[in-house]
Parts: C-alpha cells; structure tokens; sequence
C-alpha cells in the first residue's frame, strides 16, 4: 500500500514535470492563452500584468485585462512602429500568488510591467519590478506602499491617503453633513488606507464622525446592525470607501430599513449602476469621487465604452479604463523616448523614469495627468452625484 | 425595540444558515462525510433562478422550481461521479475530493456566468410589515424565509419518521451493512439523501439572495462554512439540531456586531461555538454516545 | 494503519534515511541548476514556498497522520509564527544586522508561539473527537485570523507597542508599525532562503522522526489505533495528544516564519481556511503518516497550478478536475484494478522489445 502511493505520487510528480516543460515550450513558440498575437511587423514590446482573474477579486483583474487589451489591439492596429505583446497572469488576489505570476512573466521576456491590479499583490511585485529593474505602471493598486522607495512603480489611480482627504474635504467644503457614519471592509487594504486618512482629515475640517463600523470577508451579507448604529446615532451622511460590490447590499437593506442619509463614496464604487439587475433607484443621490464614468459623454470614453461592451458584453468600470490608459500612456511614453522593442527591460526602464516624470498626459480618466518622482499621479477626482440612473458632474 | 429588530435580522440570517446546516447535516449523518461542495451547490440554485426570472423573465415561482430541479440533478451528478466511486475510501480522502468539486463549481461558474455581481431581484415581493407604530420593521422576505425554514424543517422530520424511504435512510446511516441485510438500497438512498440535501441547497439560494441580493460566483463559498460550523453546533446528524444551530448562530453574529464589536464578530461567534463544543461535546442537540469498553 | 505496529526498525530506519536522502539530492540538483542558471525565475521563486509549505506538511501529518486527529486549523499556527517570528526578526533587526541571525531568531520565536498557542488550545480541544475537534480547529484558525486583522504591534526606542481594534501604538518618529491591523505585516526582511528552507525541513524530519520511533512516538500511535487500550495499559492520553499537537504547532510556526520572510508584505487573509484545507490536501495525497508522501504532494500541488498557467482562464479548473481525479485515481479500487493491468503490461511490452 504504502509502496504503491509512493510510486502513485512519484508518476505524479513526472507527469507534473512534463506539464512544466512542456509549459515553458509552448510559452516560446507559439502564443496562446492570455497573449494577443502581435502583428506581423516583428517585434513587439512586452507588456506583462497580474491580477486576480479567478476568485472572490475576479472582477477587478479580468476588467484591467479587457481594458489594457483593447488599448493594445487599438495600438497594434495603426501599424506604427510600436507594437506591444499583452499577456495577463492570475494572481488570485495574493501576494504569494502574485510574485509567482510575476516570475512567470519574467520567463516570458516582460520588458514592461502592468503592476498589479490589487493593492497588496501589487507591494510585493513591485519589490520585484524594482529589484529587477522592470518599470512598472499598475492601473489601481492605490496604497502607499506599493509605490513607497520605489523609483520605477508608477500609479494610474489616486492613492488611498489622498482619497480619504480630498473626500473629507469636499463634504467639509460642500458642508453636505455634520454627522458623518463610516461603514468600511476591516480586512481590506483600500478600505482601511481611505478610512484612516479619511477621519484625519475629518477631524480637522470639524466634521464629526459619530459611527465608525467594519464588515470583512465571509461577514459582508448583513448590514443591519452597522445601519442600525448609524441611524441611531443621527448620522445625516454616510461614507462608503469600499467596492460597489458590498455597497450595492448597504444601499438595499438602508432602503428596506426606512433610513435615507446622504452617501458618499469613493472610486471603487464606481461600476454600481452597471450591476446586472441592480435598481438605479437606490442609488438615487449617492456621491462618489472618481476619476471615470461609463455614461461619459466625450468622444473618447463613448468609444472605449463600445468596443468593451462588443467584445466582452459588459460595461467597463474604473479598473477597465485605468487599464486602456496605462496601455496608451506607455505608447506616449514609448514614442517620446523613440524606444524600441530590442532593448533590455533595465534600458526601458530608466527611459520610462524619464518620461514620466516629465510628460503629460490625457487619458480616459483624466487630462493632464503628471506625474512626481514618487511615482503618484496627479490628477483631480471628479465629484459625481447619480441622479435618474445616471452620473451628473458636481461642480 | 432595537434589541426586536436586532433579534429578527439574527433569526432571519439564521434561518438562511439552518436550511444551508439541513443539507449539511442530512449527508453527513447518511454518508458520513463533510460535503464541502454544498455551499457552491446553493451558488449555482442562486444563478439558475437568477436567469430564469431576470433573464428570462419567468415567474418566481418556476424560477426557484427550476433552480430545485437544476440542483437536484447536479446533486445526483455529483454523487455518482465524484463520490460513489469512494464508497469505501477513507473519509479523508472525500473530503479531498468535496474540496476538489467545489473548486470545480466555482470555477466554472466564473467561466460560465463570469465575475460580475448580479443583483438578484427577490423571489419574495418588496415591503415589510410595521409594528408599534413604525417602530418594528420586517421585510416579507425575514417571515417567508423563517416560514420556509419552519416548513422545511417539519416535513423533513416527518420524512424521515414516517416514511418507508425516510426510514431506510434513518436505519442507512445508523448501521449500512445491516441495512443492506434487511433489503434496503443503500446506494439508492445515498443517492436520494444528495437529491434531497441539493434540492433544499436550491431554496438556501433563492432565500440567501433574496435577503442578500448579491450574486458572484463565491457567494456560497462562506455562508456554507458558516452553515457547516451551524450544524456542528446543533448536533451534526441531527435534524432539528441543524434548525437550532443555525438560528442561533445568526442571532450570535448580530448580537455579537451589535453589542461588541463589528471587527470583532467573527472571532466571538467562533469562540461561543468553541466554549459550547467544549461543555457539550456532540453539540446541541446530538446523540452523547457513551463509550463502551 | 495496523502495519504502523508491525513496523520492524530497520525497515523505518531505512524508510527515513530514503526520506533524507531525496530531500538532499533534490537540494543538490536544485543548487546545481541554480548554480548554473539552468533554472525559470518560476521555479526559483517557489522555492522558499515549497519548503515552507512541505514543513506545514510534514507537521499537519503528525497531528492527522500519526495522532490520528483532524485539523482544519493548520494555517492558524502558521499564522501565528508568521506574525511574531517577523515582529521578533524586525525588532531585532533594529540592532542586527546579519540576515541568518534574524532568520533562525525569527524562527525561534515564531515556533515558540505557535507552540504555546498550539498548547492552549490543545488542553480544551482535544477533549474532543473526530469532526467536532475538525471544526473547532477550524474554529480557532477563524479567530487566529480575526485577532491578527485587528492587531496593531509596532517597534520603536522604547521596545514593543502592542494595540487592538485601531491604532494606538503612538510610535516615535524612528518607529514602524510591524503588524498593521488589516494591512498585515509589512516591511518584513527578507532574509529566507531556499538552504535555510532545506534545513527547516531536515530539522522538522529530525523531529518528527525521533518522536515517532520514541517511546512517546508509539504511545501515540497506539492511542490513535486504540484508545480505550491504550487508556487501560496506562497510557496517558491527554498527554501524549498534547505532546504531538504542540509539536505539530510549533513545527507550523517556524514554517510560518519562513514563509513570511520570503515576501515584504502579507495579511492575515492568507492563512483561512482555504490555506489549512489546501495543507490537508497535501497529506491526503501523500498519503497518511507517509513523510515522504507529504513532501512529494506539497512540492507536486505547490508546482501544479504555476504549470497550469498555459491553460490561462481555464486554469483553476483543470486544477480542480486533476484534484479530483487523483482521488479517484489513488482510492478507488476499480480504478486501481485498472492501472495495475497496466502496469504488468507495460513490463511484458518491454521483455518483448
């Protein structure tokens, strides 16, 4: 018996070790899977990215994929001298996982690097991208420490602290509340590095905050007792900085509660009202601070919004368009510094640094975007308030 | 009167994890294993319903009938294919392979209906009913699924005590070799317990969505632990058990978020299940089998 | 599990010195390839976690293997090392430098507290039996989680602050906050290396093999094949599930402290469930109380999904339709039947050539 499952588990063994080098062939010879075949007009630069694409995070990673694919295919597409290779691993919304994916990416010749899309992921593979000098420019992981004593990680999106503030700021300025109500995710980086800096700054802008509750994973069904608090204590305006996703069920069992504060949220809520099924109505007067909306009217994001929607039959949300625009921010970037798809990763990546600090940049989810040598983009949230199942600017 | 309204949503969370702990319970106490699978089984009753009434816009009604249907199959699919064939394995090994069919069903739900969240409309019409006053609110869908749970729990009692193939399943799980003796189909009656546990999974969907209108293709994946968790609290084998764990663990959680802490509540309701494990070593309502030397 | 009595010593003695044996060789073909840069940045990535996750292995397998009890907790105990064996390695740091040092402290400490935990815990849970003692295991990995997610440790001049539920740590300017509630652990040095991961598992084998073939080894055995008899010759029960449950813990804990310091940064979230579950599968697959099984799955299923990789979206499946199979394939007797008509055949292909 004991012989048996040694030489079972050993024949497993080989076979897996078949499976790997058979991997690493296919990997060089033809490409298949998440790659998008580059055009025939040789070579191409690499462009590598991890991002929870199975899992509780699917959602997050497969938008930044579909987003950076269309930029891709768009670019491919005029037939200039910059052409690009895409290819996405599966981080499952890990750091260990992540680092894995990284590798792989590494196997495969990445030259340029998509970061991450999730915050903790993305600090530890932007250790990686720094150690191995491989420049990175992740769509959405916003913490801090993913850029933090990091000359070569770059952001697309605001960072977490900066959220929090200019949130306390502008429900301070627009006075919408005095008693304020934060509902937020316990074991969620995002959600924690917006509260903290969020209360910060509420405290000196004279905003009190009069209920201060967590859910977390595997907890984020139920929301009626922290509804119960904030009502109970006479919350006029509740702020809400966590995914669309848990703030859909707030706004529902709110609803069913008979309770109609003011809500407040912040980017990652963006995507609610493109949830199948979900009624627009309760999300009627909701405010958030985000950089994109599907229901846009330029030219530009009615564009990208189409072509999502053919290809992959939803509506893009804010992680689809921070992808599209690092995908094209790397064309700007690559055609200023007449880069070139033989160059080693390291020689890209002090061009990269160069290019960034210094040029502008117009994106989907925003114009004029710069960038600091930290690497945290400046750009300015837009407020946004819903009103009939649609996004209306604030200002 | 916040303590009502605290009391009601306990119950009714609850109610949703004793229907999950009724699936549980009854594999475990026939086949003796933990089927790990169940709470991906309740994800994908959820989707079934969620297509048939939103997509398709087919009443409610046959939307959760179809859901059973859909479920009951894929239960008996499951069984034969993943665990009959292990009939007389170690039960570790099952386990494994539950582990293994759940990642199968959730991966292939996020292949086939992908990781957007659906919002489920609810199965059960919106509003509530007021007391004192305005004071008390409860949803329709807290008393349909309390109701539910009650109706579930009664027939299943009386399945199991009163009838022919409710007997074979009882007399199943005390001793198989005997009841193969005495001329009862043991594979038939495994296979009609997983008909049934799926069947029940089904309507642990519809009522989980409905109350939580949230649908991705992890939705099962925690309620289920939860759920298993209920029915080790009640007594696992135990019917009526799984009813009283499961409620009473809903009511722990919000009362746990209520008046300690909300970080915290997870970590309460654990240790509560620990202490009462710890006094009562066969939960609740289980048989304390005394040991014969 | 009977033939476990019947073991004669020279046969386990030699079993273990195969165990050795591989463990070395793969380590000298590995440094090998290193050496010559013959190796993916893949598979020297996972490196550090295959011996992390093989040394949770081989410990889960002495409490279910050998003591015969169910664990859904494992990953707890990794926790727990991870979070002080950094807190430790970090504090020290301020003062050291060499990168071993923090390392084996780390481990030290990380062990020690997985141990005490382990202990604790051990006293009321293993009163308990069968699935009741699986689900409080699990029980216990739940709330492990949720206090580290809540926990806030940082290190400054003046020594050690600790806080719970929001951060009062109040450090000095030169502080850092170690364990930052739901942000986890960051900052962490990373000082594991595939060597030290290696003599982790040598170390772990050591161990577990001394404790087996002990007098206290086979007490537990015979406590796992029977324990009312074992009871009734005098054995003291709670005693020996203690010793091999601690042990168990503390083995995680080092693991833990490994596997941590071979990252920057890492939550609590990693070590649910779903890590002490994929830990079971390891020693399911590799059979019982078989070392060398252990360490052959948890290297195979920590490779798998990486291998995966070109099947891109349909990845998870096929891991999961190879999860299944490989049950079915190592448990059913059909199936079974079946690849040992193949296997002589096989041979007689081979004669005939």
């Amino acid at each position: 018996m004991k012989k048996k499952l040694l030489s079972m588990a050993l024949a497993a063994v080989m076979v897996l070790g078949l499976c790997a080098c058979g991997g690493e062939t296919t990997d060089e010879t033809s490409t298949e899977g998440t790659e998008t075949t580059s055009s025939a007009q040789g070579a191409a630069f690499k462009i590598g990215g991890t991002g929870p694409l199975t899992g509780t995070a699917a959602i997050y990673g497969i938008a930044a994929k579909n987003g950076a694919q269309i930029a891709v295919d768009e670019i491919n597409a005029l037939g200039g001298d910059i052409q690009f290779e895409l290819r996405y691993e599966d981080d499952v919304h890990d750091a260990e996982k992540a680092v894995n994916a990284y590798n792989t990416l590494k196997d495969w010749g990445m030259q340029l690097s998509l970061g991450s899309v999730t915050s903790k992921p993305a600090e530890a593979t932007s250790v990686e991208n720094n150690a191995d000098r491989i420049f990175a420019l992740t769509p959405s992981a916003s913490s801090q420490a993913t850029i933090d004593g990091k000359d070569n990680v770059f952001q697309m999106c605001f960072m977490d602290p900066n959220q929090g503030a200019a949130s306390a700021q502008y429900i301070a300025e627009q006075s919408l509340g005095t008693k304020i109500a934060i509902i937020w995710k316990n074991d969620d980086v995002y959600s924690k590095g917006i509260h903290d800096t969020f209360v910060d700054e509420a405290g000196t802008r004279g905003l009190e905050i009069v209920s201060d509750t967590t859910f977390a994973d595997g907890n984020d069904t139920d929301f009626s007792v922290q509804l119960a608090d904030a009502q109970s204590k006479g919350a006029d305006l509740v702020f809400l900085p966590m995914y669309y996703q848990p703030a859909s069920l707030i706004l529902s069992q709110a609803k069913g509660m008979g309770y109609a504060p003011k809500w407040f949220g912040v980017d990652g809520m963006d995507g609610i009202l493109t949830m199948e099924g979900f009624d627009a109505t309760l999300a009627e007067g909701v405010m958030l601070l985000t950089p994109f909306n599907a229901d846009a009217e330029d030219e530009k994001t009615q564009a990208f919004v189409a072509k999502y929607e053919e290809q992959f039959g939803e509506t893009p949300n804010q992680f689809a368009a921070d992808a599209y625009d690092c995908v094209y921010a790397y064309y700007q970037a690559l055609t200023n510094a007449q880069a070139t798809p033989d160059m080693d990763a390291a020689t890209l990546c002090d061009l990269m640094i160069q290019q960034f600090t210094s040029m502008t940049f117009d994106g989907l989810t925003g114009t004029g975007m710069t960038w600091d040598a930290t690497g945290a983009v400046s750009k300015s949230p837009k407020g946004m308030v819903i009103q009939n199942g649609a996004y209306v600017g604030l200002d | 009167m916040t303590f009502l309204s605290f009391l009601i949503s306990g119950i009714s969370l609850g109610s949703i994890y004793a229907i999950i702990a009724l699936g549980y319970t009854m594999v475990y106490g026939i086949a003796k294993m933990l089927n790990f699978a169940h709470g991906d089984v309740i994800m994908v009753g959820a989707y079934i319903c969620f297509y048939a009434t939103s997509r398709y816009d087919l009443p409610p009604l046959v939307g959760v009938i179809l859901a059973m249907i859909v479920c009951t199959i894929l239960g008996i699919i499951i069984e034969r294919l993943a665990y009959k064939p292990l009939r007389a394995a170690p039960i570790l090994a099952v386990l494994i392979t539950a582990i293994g069919v759940s990642y199968f069903l959730q991966n292939a739900a996020l292949l086939l209906w992908s990781s957007n969240p659906k919002v489920f409309s609810s199965v059960v019409p919106e509003g509530s009913v007021s007391l004192f006053g305005g004071q008390l609110t409860i949803p329709y869908v807290t008393l349909v699924t309390i109701a539910a749970c009650i109706v579930i729990v009664a027939v299943l009692v009386w399945f199991t005590g009163k009838t022919k193939k409710g007997k074979a399943m009882r007399a199943c799980s005390e001793d198989k070799g005997a009841a193969q003796l005495m001329g009862i189909n043991v594979n038939g009656t495994i296979s009609l317990t997983f008909a049934i546990g799926s069947g029940l999974a089904a309507i642990a969907g519809v009522l989980l969505c409905s109350a939580y209108p949230t649908l991705v293709p992890t939705t099962g994946a925690m309620p289920g632990i939860k759920a298993f968790t209920a029915a080790v609290f009640g007594g696992i084998g135990s019917i009526p058990g799984a009813m009283l764990g499961g409620i009473l663990l809903g009511i722990i959680e919000i009362f746990a978020k209520a008046y300690i802490s909300t970080q915290l509540s997870d970590a309460i309701v654990f240790a509560v299940l620990i202490v009462v494990l710890v006094v009562r070593p066969a939960g609740l309502l289980g048989k304390q089998i005394r040991e014969k030397v | 599990m009977k033939q476990s009595l019947k073991w004669n010593r020279s046969k386990t003695t030699r079993n273990n010195f195969i165990t050795y044996g591989v463990v070395i060789l793969a380590y000298i073909i590995l440094q090998i390839m290193i050496g010559t840069d013959s190796i993916t940045s893949t598979m020297e990535g996972l490196l550090v976690p295959i011996c992390a996750y093989v040394v949770m292995a081989l410990s889960l397998n002495l409490t279910v293997g050998v003591l015969g009890e169910l664990s859904l907790g494992h990953a707890g105990f990794m926790s727990v090392g991870a979070f002080t064996g950094v807190t430790a390695a970090v504090a020290l740091g301020r003062n050291v430098t060499s990168g071993p040092v923090l390392l084996i402290v780390g481990m030290i400490v990380g062990a020690c507290f997985a141990a005490l935990v382990g202990f604790l815990i051990g006293i009321p849970v293993l009163r308990l039996k069968g699935d009741y003692l699986a689900i409080v295991t699990l029980a216990f990995g739940e709330i492990i989680k949720g206090i580290f997610n809540n926990l806030y440790v940082g290190v400054d001049g003046s020594g050690l602050h600790i806080s719970i539920l929001s951060d009062t740590t109040n450090l000095a300017a030169d502080g850092d906050l170690v364990i930052g509630g739901p942000m986890g652990l960051s900052g962490i040095p990373r000082e594991s290396t595939f060597t030290a991961g290696v003599i982790l598992i040598l170390v772990t084998l050591i161990v577990i093999f001394h404790l087996v073939n002990s007098r206290a080894g086979r007490a537990i055995m015979a406590v796992r094949d029977n324990r009312i008899a074992a009871e009734s010759i005098g054995i003291n029960v709670t005693k020996y599930k203690l010793m091999a449950f601690t042990v168990s813990a503390a083995l995680a804990g080092a693991a833990g402290t490994l596997f941590a310091m071979n990252y920057t940064t890492l939550v609590a979230n990693k070590f649910d469930f779903n890590t002490s579950i994929l830990i079971l599968v390891f020693v399911v697959l590799g059979g019982l109380g078989n070392m060398l099984g252990s360490i052959i799955a948890a290297a195979a299923l920590t490779i798998l999904p990486e291998a995966l990789r070109q099947f891109s979206d349909y990845r998870m499946l096929v891991y999961a339709i190879v999860l299944i199979l490989v049950m079915l394939a190592t448990n059913n007797d059909t199936f079974k039947a079946f690849l040992g008509r193949l296997k002589p055949g096989a041979k007689k292909k081979k004669e005939a050539v």
